[in-house]
């Protein structure tokens, strides 16, 4: 069993809002063990990037996180439940230990500082250097991400950069720290197939050198399938279906996943099959539907139950594969939680019921 | 040949392939150039050569795709066929249903061009931004009947009622506002306002770009239909090959303001006959985990500044295949074969891969 660098155990992130609570994200779980990629896919509004963005508490007020846990590794041998942590251990991690990348490189640089700084601060904050020792390594780490002449660019400002050049500085800061898990939000979405590619590759071989596991958050199916060993599929705030990437794209369980899969025009096919796209909308998120939340849209919609209760996780049935959906309810096993270190009791487990509103 | 930007007139080797089709639209030689102004006074400092001589051919009823990284000029030409960009030179031929002969509507001035304004219609990427937020459904899709038609209140409720329906919404909600609406159904209200005049090309500039997997598809298929229906003419805009060739009849390849190549969607997906369409199409991330880390063709450098576009072929610096030839030498858009055309020295000789059928 690979070592695990993030476990996430029945996470919510609420926002309390004047007209009702929007629950973005709840009661996630995942995994990602060392060195492996796992690809959060999800339509906008599913949730996943607020759960990328709680693990790292980086939600901001309204939002709140109001259950669940978030263990990551803790030198030498622990792991620590990032939630219940102080801000002083989040900070530790923070940058350090998990980096992260977002969609938008141009809005989340500093338009006012040279990429110099902003990189050199990272490593300044987290390691013991000298400035020209950080200095020395922002360059090195823009070279390693492809920036052309990076002793030049090193004294350049962002909007002197063209939007693809600005992913890879991006991700040259997330690497500052050498982290054990990078969280890429997006990383591709604003960018052109072509530099979307060379991107992917530049993860890709960084991952190989580094070791480091990536998170990816992607809307795009075929980023996923490229990208990833497992993949979790969100839909309003849940992981409906879970496991590794050839198996659940080959054989998906859920009426959802096989919906959006069906929903993608498949390059070298032609017009010759018509789409045929999940029926309706993301329901508002104010009025989440009881039940299974996706049983509005659903083909396999069964009256009297999905719209009451709501699906446990079922496992199968290939290892590591989890649907939440009552066609499959009492087909598998009990769904594997247990193991790993630190203790994480399943305190989001008996709360669930009570969603149906 | 393309014709020296800058320079009047049609290029008579256009029109040499024979068809049986009729074009709707043709541009001959269409150039739109911006002028570089730097400096206090304004002196222009150079011309950004948004679009080159572009010889373009819309066959009636049918899809042409225009494809290309950002900054090909695929939108500025867009754009250029609705005057909404005033070309710099060459023509804008347009097919007259009344009388079946052909008007150069880059030639004709604004009073004269009024009737053709319906016949050409457009739907924006940005279902947010593209509508205003202060005028309901009503008046959105009815502003323009009511401008061009005059119709009274009745008929123009009754009218845009028949639309609403026809694009998939509900005719009741006429009175609502488009924030009471998903981006797919924004999209659905831009997609009814452009039909209201009962156009006959309608330009899609990346009309489905921000929108979900799902309601993509669906607005996909919506587009579709409404073809069938109402014998439609489209220019379908689009970075996204996967959606293009589920749409198109016919691709347009564009680069740095130049058509590179041209052909029945098929053909050209099958067997590109320029590197700039096979790197494009190795980009495109595949949804199917088990076709992954096959040969992808990651292009180098970036695209080429149209204020300072390389000499001889465009593409030179990124080309795989470049010749010293390319360096020096501008190519011309020829036919290769029956129904294709590229810009490209080494067109016959190269044998370049496309995606599986």
């Amino acid at each position: 069993m690979s070592e695990t660098v993030l476990r996430v155990r029945g996470l919510r992130t609420h926002f309390t809002l004047d007209d009702g609570v929007v629950k973005a994200v709840d009661g996630v779980d995942l995994d990602i063990a060392r060195g492996e990629t796992l690809a959060v896919v999800g339509e906008s509004g599913c949730g996943k990037s607020v759960m990328a963005r709680s693990i790292l508490r980086l939600v901001d007020r309204p939002g709140r996180i109001t259950g669940g846990e978030i263990w990551v590794r803790q030198p030498p041998d622990g792991m620590v439940d990032l939630v219940s942590a102080d801000t002083r251990a989040v900070r530790a991690v923070r940058g350090k230990r998990i980096a992260m990348v977002f969609q938008e490189p141009m809005t989340s640089m500093s338009p006012m500082h040279t990429l110099g700084n902003q990189i050199g601060e990272v490593i300044l904050l987290h390691e013991r250097v000298t400035k020209a020792e950080a200095r020395r390594r922002t360059i090195e780490l823009l070279g390693r991400v492809d920036i052309p002449d990076p002793r030049r660019r090193v004294d350049e400002y962002p909007f002197q950069m063209s939007g693809g050049m600005l992913q890879r500085a991006m991700i040259a800061m997330a690497l500052a720290c050498n982290p054990e898990l990078l969280i890429a939000d997006e990383p591709t979405t604003a960018l052109d197939v072509t530099t979307q590619a060379r991107i992917l590759e530049l993860l890709r071989s960084l991952q190989d050198d580094f070791g480091m596991a990536v998170m990816l958050i992607t809307h795009d199916l075929g980023v996923a399938a490229q990208m990833a060993d497992r993949v979790a599929v969100m839909y309003m705030g849940n992981v409906v279906e879970r496991g590794d990437v050839v198996s659940v794209f080959r054989s998906p369980r859920h009426p959802y996943t096989k919906a959006l899969l069906r929903s993608i025009p498949r390059l070298g096919t032609g017009a010759r099959e018509r789409l045929r796209p999940v029926r309706g909308m993301v329901p508002h998120a104010y009025r989440r539907p009881s039940g299974c939340p996706f049983h509005s849209r659903c083909e396999e919609f069964m009256a009297g139950r999905c719209d009451v209760t709501v699906p446990p996780p079922v496992a199968g049935p290939e290892p590591g594969r989890e649907v939440r959906c009552l066609l499959y309810e009492g087909t598998g096993a009990a769904p594997d939680r247990a193991g790993g270190p630190g203790n994480h009791p399943d305190s989001h487990r008996e709360s669930r019921e009570e969603e149906g509103t | 040949m393309n014709p020296p930007p800058g320079k009047d007139g049609p290029v008579t080797s256009t029109t040499a392939a024979p068809r049986e089709d009729v074009a709707l639209l043709e541009t001959r030689g269409l150039t739109k150039h911006f002028p570089l102004r730097r400096g206090l006074l304004g002196r222009v400092a150079g011309q950004v050569r948004a679009v080159d001589g572009v010889d373009l051919r819309v066959p009636a009823r049918r899809t042409v795709a225009l494809v290309g990284e950002s900054g090909c000029g695929k939108s500025t030409l867009g754009r250029c066929l609705l005057r909404v960009y005033e070309p710099t030179a060459g023509q804008i031929l347009f097919r007259d249903p009344a009388d079946g002969g052909t008007v150069d509507l880059a030639a004709l001035d604004e009073a004269a061009l009024k009737p053709y304004r319906s016949q050409i219609r457009m739907v924006f990427q940005d279902p947010f931004a593209s509508l205003n937020p202060r005028m309901t459904l009503l008046q959105i899709v009815g502003e323009p009947l009511r401008v061009n038609r005059g119709l009274g209140r009745e008929e123009l409720e009754e009218q845009v009622a028949e639309l609403l329906r026809r694009v998939g919404l509900r005719p009741e909600h006429m009175r609502r506002y488009p924030n009471a609406f998903s981006g797919g159904q924004r999209q659905r209200v831009g997609i009814a306002r452009a039909l209201a005049l009962s156009p006959r090309l309608v330009v899609a500039d990346e009309a489905v770009s921000a929108l979900d997997v799902s309601v993509r598809a669906q607005i996909l298929n919506l587009l579709k239909d409404l073809q069938d229906e109402e014998d439609l003419t489209y220019l379908f805009i689009s970075h996204d090959l996967g959606v293009v060739e589920y749409m198109a009849d016919e691709v347009v390849v564009m680069y740095v303001g130049r058509i590179v190549e041209t052909g029945a969607t098929d053909e050209l997906y099958g067997r590109p006959l320029h590197p700039y369409t096979e790197a494009l199409l190795s980009a495109v991330p595949d949804p199917d985990p088990t076709a992954r880390r096959q040969e992808r063709i990651v292009l180098r450098g970036e695209v080429a500044d149209p204020s300072r576009v390389p000499a001889g072929c465009p593409f030179h610096p990124r080309c795989f295949h470049a010749r010293d030839r390319c360096a020096t030498e501008v190519p011309a858009l020829r036919e290769i074969r029956p129904g294709r055309k590229a810009a490209c020295h080494f067109a016959e000789e190269l044998e370049l891969r496309g995606v599986r059928s």
